[in-house]
């Protein structure tokens, strides 16, 4: 105790220490000690999630990756419908609370009234949308005002270039960019995009320094190539437009299709709507009547018929059918033609579009093969372009054919169809006989056809096609300068409730040219209310106009020497009924 | 003994340094990157918007009004037509 002895010779004697104090303290502080241990071990290994989340959103975000919508493109890769990046802007109304003059900035940068505005935010509540689209640079200066309350978001706004010549085909999307008509619905799983995310670490000045992990890939929409051809596209709107128009009809519809590969290169409608501003668009007008409503054909189906009685071997082209006098009783049902001919010849019954001369051909076939000659042409079968909403229209089973169903749909009454089926249905006449599958969206190389009828009736038939825009026949007014041209009137009386009434359907169906038909024009004319009704009247100078033109953009050769155009004056054109 | 050690010591500090240096480096990169990414989306949402104002100015009906009554175009009558046949190559 050398060392104490030395403390004692300077200071009084310490108190003497009990012995078990030093052990005691240093036992203590070893537990404090095991106890931060045990603590820290606790926050490191077993309860560590919520300070790891503390820690990691100081420096980590997840970011929203965005992924656009995908473009439809006509053929050529012409937009039809493009999505672009803009601003919803929107309020908590309870939180706003901005000066006079911060609200009239906000009213200019948002292109409203600033009355207008004030009882926006005056509804008090907890959410509105002020406006949009807002473009983003308004955006941006809006962000820049920072009025409490104001917010923004992300959104993607879908243009429509086409405007109204596209609406029904297009379609429009709805909130959240989600197709909600037309090929955007039918098409919405490709054209859709679905955001990504992805974890980043962040700087202090909110730049991304470092990728962690992306959390989901964002799955871009893709675009999508429809077989549509703008330009004829234009001319059949703009022409299916003028003849609604002028002939005072409810309604109108106009398919073209490529007679080589069933592409459908123009479809119009008539009522349309304007997609990129469709606040006050009627329900009516957004209807694709060429593809959802079914007509009676009319007489364009007689070539059908015709056709089947060739295929079967009961007539050839030149058998004589007497059509007189112009009417023909079944049972306690007559058939009349719109004028008496006598003794035609079959051609001539197509030329002049004779009731009675398809009922009585038509009568001379088993049910069984007029059904299967209708069938085997598509008709009450979906036409299959996968458009959202298409009808199959009505083609009844042959057991349940009476003798007097049988005559009438000879010459397209008592079976529906839709405008794009008819068009469809002459591409048997435009090949050798072969029914092509028609598209909406583009096709590459060749397109093969199922065969429903020999290759002679095909080129029989196209022959007597070309009659009828020929002088006698029922539609000189189909002629097209420099090209031969094939096709068939239709005049069908409207069923209105349970009985035919005055109204009509007025039709042409018709293909060019008819050495190598390349085009297939369908019209339809919807109730005509301006005095004149007939197919050959009122729809075969839509279809002239429109396949001329067309024709014409495509630079399809001639095979017509020009200025072979002969219209008779309009008192000994032929009229027809159906 | 000693000599090796320092030289070790020496190539371990350069080593951090450096670590410390491409790490930098690596993120300065990284923020270029994501700018240039932010940029190119800027420039996609612009294409789109000049698409969309390309395809507006192109619209046929304005293309056929323009060619109607400023250029006075029409389509010639057939009998002003000629056809050109291809002769044989």
């Amino acid at each position: 105790m050398r060392f104490a002895h030395t403390f004692k010779t300077n200071t009084p004697a310490a108190p003497r220490l009990p012995r078990l104090r030093a052990p005691l303290v240093f036992g203590g502080l070893l537990l404090l000690f095991v106890g931060l241990l045990g603590r820290s071990l606790y926050l490191q290994r077993i309860d560590n999630g919520f300070l790891q989340e503390q820690g990691s959103s100081r420096y980590s975000r997840d970011i929203e990756v965005p992924a656009h919508r995908g473009r439809i493109v006509d053929r050529f890769g012409d937009p039809l419908a493009i999505s672009t990046p803009v601003k919803a802007v929107w309020a908590w109304p309870d939180q706003v609370d901005a000066t006079p003059d911060q609200l009239k900035a906000l009213a200019a940068a948002l292109d409203l009234p600033t009355a207008a505005l004030k009882q926006k935010l005056a509804q008090g509540g907890d959410f509105v949308y002020l406006k949009k689209p807002v473009a983003p640079q308004a955006a941006a200066h809006i962000a820049a005002l920072k009025i409490d309350g104001i917010h923004d978001e992300n959104e993607y706004w879908r243009y429509y270039p086409g405007g109204e010549v596209m609406s029904q085909i297009v379609g429009f999307t709805g909130d959240r960019d989600v197709g909600q008509e037309g090929i955007e619905l039918a098409q919405q799983s490709w054209l859709g995009g679905h955001p990504g995310s992805r974890r980043v670490i962040i700087n202090r000045r909110g730049e991304i320094v470092e990728d962690v992990a992306s959390i989901r890939a964002p799955q871009e929409g893709r675009d999508l190539a429809l077989s549509i051809d703008s330009r004829l596209q234009y001319l059949a709107f703009r022409e299916l437009k003028a003849a609604v128009e002028v002939n005072k009809a409810r309604a109108g519809a106009l398919v073209m299709l490529d007679a080589k590969t069933g592409e459908i290169l123009a479809l119009a409608n008539w009522p349309a709507f304007n997609p990129n501003n469709r606040q006050r668009t009627a329900r009516d007008h957004m209807r694709n009547r060429a593809l959802i409503d079914t007509f009676e054909p009319g007489s364009t189906l007689k070539p059908f018929t015709v056709a089947a009685a060739l295929d079967a071997g009961k007539v050839s082209p030149q058998t004589i059918i007497d059509t007189a006098p112009g009417t023909l009783t079944i049972g306690h049902a007559t058939i009349h033609d719109a004028h008496r001919e006598g003794a035609l010849t079959v051609e001539q019954v197509i030329q002049k579009s004779s009731n009675v001369g398809a009922a009585k051909i038509a009568l001379s076939l088993p049910a069984e093969t007029m059904w299967q000659m209708l069938s085997g042409a598509g008709f009450g079968a979906q036409p299959r372009t996968g458009f959202p909403g298409e009808v199959s229209g009505r083609l009844r089973a042959a057991k349940t054919w009476r003798p007097i169903e049988q005559a009438t749909m000879a010459y397209g009454h008592g079976i529906s169809v839709n405008l794009v089926q008819l068009a469809r249905a002459y591409t048997v006449f435009a090949s050798d006989g072969e029914l092509k599958p028609v598209s909406l969206l583009k096709v590459d190389g060749a397109v093969a056809g199922r065969p429903v009828i020999t290759p002679q009736t095909a080129r029989a038939v196209r022959h007597m096609l070309e009659m009828v825009v020929q002088p006698g026949g029922t539609a000189p007014k189909a002629q097209i300068s420099g090209y031969r041209v094939g096709g068939k009137t239709g005049t069908a009386h409207k069923l209105d409730g349970r009985v035919y009434g005055d109204k009509y359907v007025s039709s042409f169906v018709g293909f060019a040219p008819v050495s190598n038909p390349r085009l297939i024009v369908a019209v339809m004319l919807d109730e005509p209310g301006a005095g004149q009704y007939y197919g050959g009247t009122v729809a075969a100078p839509v279809f002239a106009d429109v396949m001329g033109g067309a024709l014409r953009l495509l630079g399809v050769a001639p095979d017509a020497p020009a200025n072979t155009v002969v219209v008779p004056s309009d008192a000994v054109a032929v009229r027809e009924e159906t | 003994m000693a000599r090796l050690n320092l030289a070790l010591l020496a190539l371990l500090v350069v080593c951090a340094l450096s670590l410390v240096t491409s790490r930098y480096q690596a993120r300065k990169l990284f923020v270029d990157l994501e700018r240039e990414q932010a940029q190119s989306r800027a420039y996609e949402v612009e294409y789109g918007q000049l698409q969309i104002e390309q395809s507006t100015w192109a619209m046929p009906a304005r293309i056929e009004k323009i060619a109607r009554e400023q250029l006075r175009m029409q389509l010639p009558s057939p009998a002003r037509l000629r056809i050109v046949e291809a002769g044989p190559r």
